[in-house]
């Protein structure tokens, strides 16, 4: 079993705002667009650095949809930026039409997604998003695991021609994942290898399984743990393969359990392979306030819960 | 009637609750809370016609406040408890797990006063307006109230609303604006100018009155003025002061949503008098 570690705890958003600096410079065709919130989305820099291509819509989302899908018209590649609700539940008909219908090259980069959001409560903290963007057709869903994969996903959608949604997120989590890494959009990352159970994640909850595997391992028990960061197009190959190693699975994301990574895979799995699935997301529920750990903990996306699942899933597979 | 004197009495005390409920919560959204302290405190103390010992959610036969830029929560809930809504000791609550005071407010939480979800920006005028026709429907002749940003204005959907008020003669309808010219990337001049505001709610056939947010008296006016305007609606855009009352944090956006340390705290509480009893 590898062992992750980390040395410092930074916010995903933060990767976003990096990998933005880094784009203003290495591509000329970037352009980001906010709506009132350029300090949560760390775009100071790239504002400061690229005024000429940073568009301020003010406190107007549809408005800021719309002008991206006009901005890639003229060749450029909008990025634009806003919490996850605002991103997608606030704008869903104009992304929709004036994106994805259309076929725009428009990368829709959402922050303070799920309950982490914390205290500002249940009408800032979308758990309904990844449902919402993977329903639409030819549109690209990634969910990134901590900062240095935020960074190298944002710079991966510049280079992706096509729609995509970008989620992340506002709390500072563990750095675990190699700086500089390649990031490649459809393609899950095998964190261990492991033989009893297949555990699926995305997004924060990726640090929460490879806590979930260190504790299945004290029982004895060998988990695999993969990261699809990218739910749609999903990397149906290496769900199936590993289920056909472990023969059981449970799925983990920040998110309603309807809708979400978890339902993909059941799709995955009885289409292709019916085997026992547990699902560890928001159970068809509005968030609250609180701080961000509480929230996990009341809301049931902890490792404990992803490890409980797991057992039972183990359990349901002897059967 | 209390004179305007106890209305700033009250006043004091919810800047006090507002203050002393973000710092509690180490979170939440001072600075728009205390510039519109002078408006909850009027509305809720004269001006309404409310029932704080039973609360109905259709509010029928009461006049009815909408808070639309629900991230100014803060300032409502005090007001609310002080009014009767619910015990204040409450208040400590706010931004916490297991609160009926959420971050921002929502009948979700069953919390007594709260009859629509805010927070998400640019939709309560429409609710208001909704709820103003509803009482017309029911031959009730109460009023409704509804506060929002000005940042606010920025959302297409206000001026979806403001057409059909207008269209709809909303006369039952007072929108109040908290003009204090700040948002949170910055000053709206900088950010999205609104040009006239006030000439853009003339041109959507609405009555324009612009006041001091701070003066009981002359808000007290503008409200009874506005209560005989008959054909169309009325907006009050209320000049104000984000962080009114606490001389370092007045005027300036910093306050939008940063809750004091305790020094601050302190400093802040001592440039206001506790009149009701902190909670
Ligand atoms: C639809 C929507 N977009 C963005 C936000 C984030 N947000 C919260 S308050 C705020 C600024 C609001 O400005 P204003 O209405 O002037 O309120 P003030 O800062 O003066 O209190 C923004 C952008 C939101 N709550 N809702
Ligand atoms: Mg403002």
């Amino acid at each position: 079993m590898k062992k992750y570690t980390f040395t410092e705890k930074k916010d995903t958003r933060s990767g976003f705002g990096d990998a933005m600096t880094e784009l203003g410079k290495t591509n000329p065709n970037v352009v980001a667009l906010c709506a009132d919130l350029t300090g949560s989305l760390k775009l100071e820099k790239f504002q400061q650095l690229y005024p000429e291509r940073f568009f301020q819509v003010g406190i107007a989302e549809a408005n800021m949809i719309s002008i991206a899908a006009g901005l890639t018209i003229g060749g450029k590649i909008p990025f634009t930026s806003t919490f996850a609700n605002f991103s997608t539940g606030r704008v869903y008909d104009q992304i929709r039409q004036s994106v994805a219908y259309s076929e725009k090259n428009v990368k829709i980069c959402a922050s303070h997604a799920g309950l982490t959001l914390g205290e500002d409560g249940a009408t800032h903290q979308i758990l309904e998003d990844l449902g919402l963007m993977k329903m639409l057709p030819g549109m690209v869903v990634i969910n990134p695991c901590d900062y240095n994969q935020t960074k190298a996903a944002t710079k991966a959608i510049a280079d992706y021609v096509g729609p995509v949604y970008l989620r992340f997120g506002r709390p500072a989590i563990p750095v675990f994942t190699e700086a500089d890494q390649k990031f490649e959009i459809g393609k899950a990352w095998m964190v261990n290898e492991g033989k009893d159970v297949s555990i699926f994640a995305t997004g924060h909850m990726v640090w929460e399984a490879i806590k979930a595997g260190e504790i299945l391992a004290e029982k004895g028990i060998d988990a695999e743990i993969i990261n699809i960061h990218t739910i749609k197009p999903l990397d149906e190959k290496a769900i199936l393969d590993s289920v056909k190693k472990t023969g059981c699975a449970v799925s983990a994301e920040e998110h309603n359990i309807l809708g979400g990574l978890g339902e993909s895979i059941a799709r995955t799995l009885g289409v292709n392979l019916p085997t026992p699935l547990e699902m560890v997301g928001t159970q068809d529920t509005f968030g609250e306030s609180g701080t961000p750990d509480q929230l996990m903990e009341k809301y049931g996306l902890t490792a404990n819960h992803i490890v409980a699942a797991s057992l039972k899933v183990i359990e349901r597979k002897r059967k | 009637m209390p004179e305007h004197k106890e209305l700033e009495r009250i006043a004091s005390q919810v800047r006090r609750d507002v203050l002393r409920m973000v710092h509690g919560a180490k979170g939440g959204h001072p600075g728009g809370a205390l510039g519109c302290a002078e408006l909850f405190v009027l509305l809720y103390f004269k001006v309404m016609k409310h029932n704080p010992a039973k609360f109905s959610m259709d509010g029928i036969g009461e006049d009815i406040f909408i808070l639309s830029n629900g991230h100014i929560s803060a300032g409502l809930y005090s007001t609310l408890a002080r009014a009767g809504y619910f015990p204040v000791k409450e208040l400590g609550t706010h931004r916490k797990i297991n609160s009926r005071l959420q971050g921002h407010p929502t009948p979700h939480a069953h919390l007594e006063g709260v009859r629509i979800a805010s927070g998400s920006l640019g939709q309560g005028l429409s609710v208001g307006i909704g709820a103003a026709q509803a009482k017309k429907l029911n031959n009730d002749n109460t009023n409704v109230y509804v506060l929002m940003g000005d940042g606010e204005q920025q959302e297409g959907q206000v001026w979806e609303a403001a057409m059909y008020a207008a269209h709809h003669k909303v006369d039952n309808l007072i929108a109040f604006i908290d003009y204090n010219g700040q948002q949170i990337d910055g000053p709206l001049k900088e950010v999205m100018d609104l040009g006239d505001l006030g000439l853009k709610y003339k041109a959507f056939g609405w009555e324009v009155i612009e006041v001091i947010g701070h003066e009981f008296g002359v808000l007290d006016d503008a409200i009874l003025e506005a209560k005989k305007v008959k054909g169309k609606p009325t907006v009050v855009l209320m000049k104000t002061n984000m962080g009114h009352g606490v001389d370092f944090m007045a005027g300036t956006h910093k306050w939008h949503g940063v809750a004091p340390n305790d020094e601050e705290l302190q400093r802040a509480l001592a440039q206001l008098e506790e009149t009701l009893g902190d909670y």
